[in-house]
């Protein structure tokens, strides 16, 4: 049987390598929302595992909900992002500078 | 070792590489179908919790919609590579040693005495019949009805947000308004002239 500290600890490092993409890939707007999302999906493995080994559904729903704002997340910074380039033609993060006072 | 383990473990080492792959590599379009793959052992990884509803739903709105709309976005945007990925390995060491650092030390807390198979065993699995989704729904519509309007409305705004960001008027494209169409009336388009008659040329004579 699979004790529950090893769902856990896959929860972990995914939530490291996400937070290790976001270090890496500082620059890439597109790798950064993507590394949100790997950030978001660690977290649902914790809230799951616990549900079950706790036989509370109420974990289920706070995932379910979790999915419901990281999908509205991810549409709107992709949105973002689009008119982003549109006016720049560049999502470097670098070059987003213009609120430098 | 029986199956449920074997997938468990399958799916999670699946899982690692799909992430590692995503943070990574090179190409954002290969990174957008390594998270894909991330997704799907996800999925798997939730069915061995019988999650079954929700690692469904993760499938269908994930890699059905989040990640195609990812891919969209890759493939539109005409993105200079070698730009962003400038200073790549700069903080690969630092950034590096700070997720070990984590992973250790969860991992050193995680594997204390209370997560184990003695205080907290793997409860039994369901008996036959028993469905999630019900299950999911039953309470999802009875406790949870005002966060799950919430959880609506939210999605509403995001729609609303997408598309009142990327609308844009263009000037330069022409385009049929039919209510001036209907509205216009016989003086805007037609001017009657008042002159006198004129004799032809060859009726001079």
């Amino acid at each position: 049987m699979i004790p529950l500290a090893h769902y856990l600890i896959l929860g972990a490092i995914m939530f490291c390598l996400s937070v290790i993409g976001i270090f890496l890939n500082r620059k890439n707007v597109v790798i950064l929302l993507m590394s949100i999302e790997l950030l978001l999906l660690a977290i649902n493995i914790n809230f799951l595992a616990f549900s079950h080994y706790l036989q509370d559904t109420a974990g289920q729903v706070f995932v379910f909900f979790i999915l419901t704002v990281a999908a509205a997340e991810s549409a709107i910074g992709l949105a973002i992002l689009i008119v982003l380039f549109r006016n720049r033609h560049t999502i470097n993060v670098e070059d987003l500078d213009t609120l430098k006072g | 070792m029986s199956f449920t383990q074997l997938a468990f473990y399958f799916f999670a080492a699946v899982m690692i590489f799909a992430a590692t792959m995503v943070i990574t590599i090179r190409n954002p379009v290969k990174a957008a179908l390594f998270l894909v793959l991330t997704f799907v052992s996800g999925a798997c990884v939730w069915m061995t919790l019988e999650a079954e509803f929700l690692a469904i739903v993760l499938v269908l709105v994930y890699v059905g919609a989040v990640m195609v709309l990812f891919l969209f976005v890759v493939m539109m945007l005409d993105i200079n590579l070698a730009r962003l990925r400038e200073g790549f390995g700069e903080y690969l060491p630092i950034g590096g040693l700070v997720a070990v650092l984590m992973v250790l030390e969860m991992a050193i807390v995680l594997s204390a005495d209370n997560f184990d198979q003695q205080n907290m065993p793997r409860p039994e699995p369901e008996a036959e019949g028993y469905s999630n989704t019900k299950e999911l729904g039953r309470l999802l519509y009875t406790f949870y009805v005002y966060p799950f309007e919430i959880a609506a409305l939210i999605l509403l705004v995001a729609i609303i947000a997408a598309i009142a960001l990327t609308l844009r008027k263009r000037p330069e494209t022409k385009y049929q308004n039919p209510a001036k169409q209907v509205a216009v009336q016989r003086e805007d388009r037609v001017r009657l002239v008042k002159m006198a008659a004129e004799r032809r040329k060859d009726d001079q004579s």
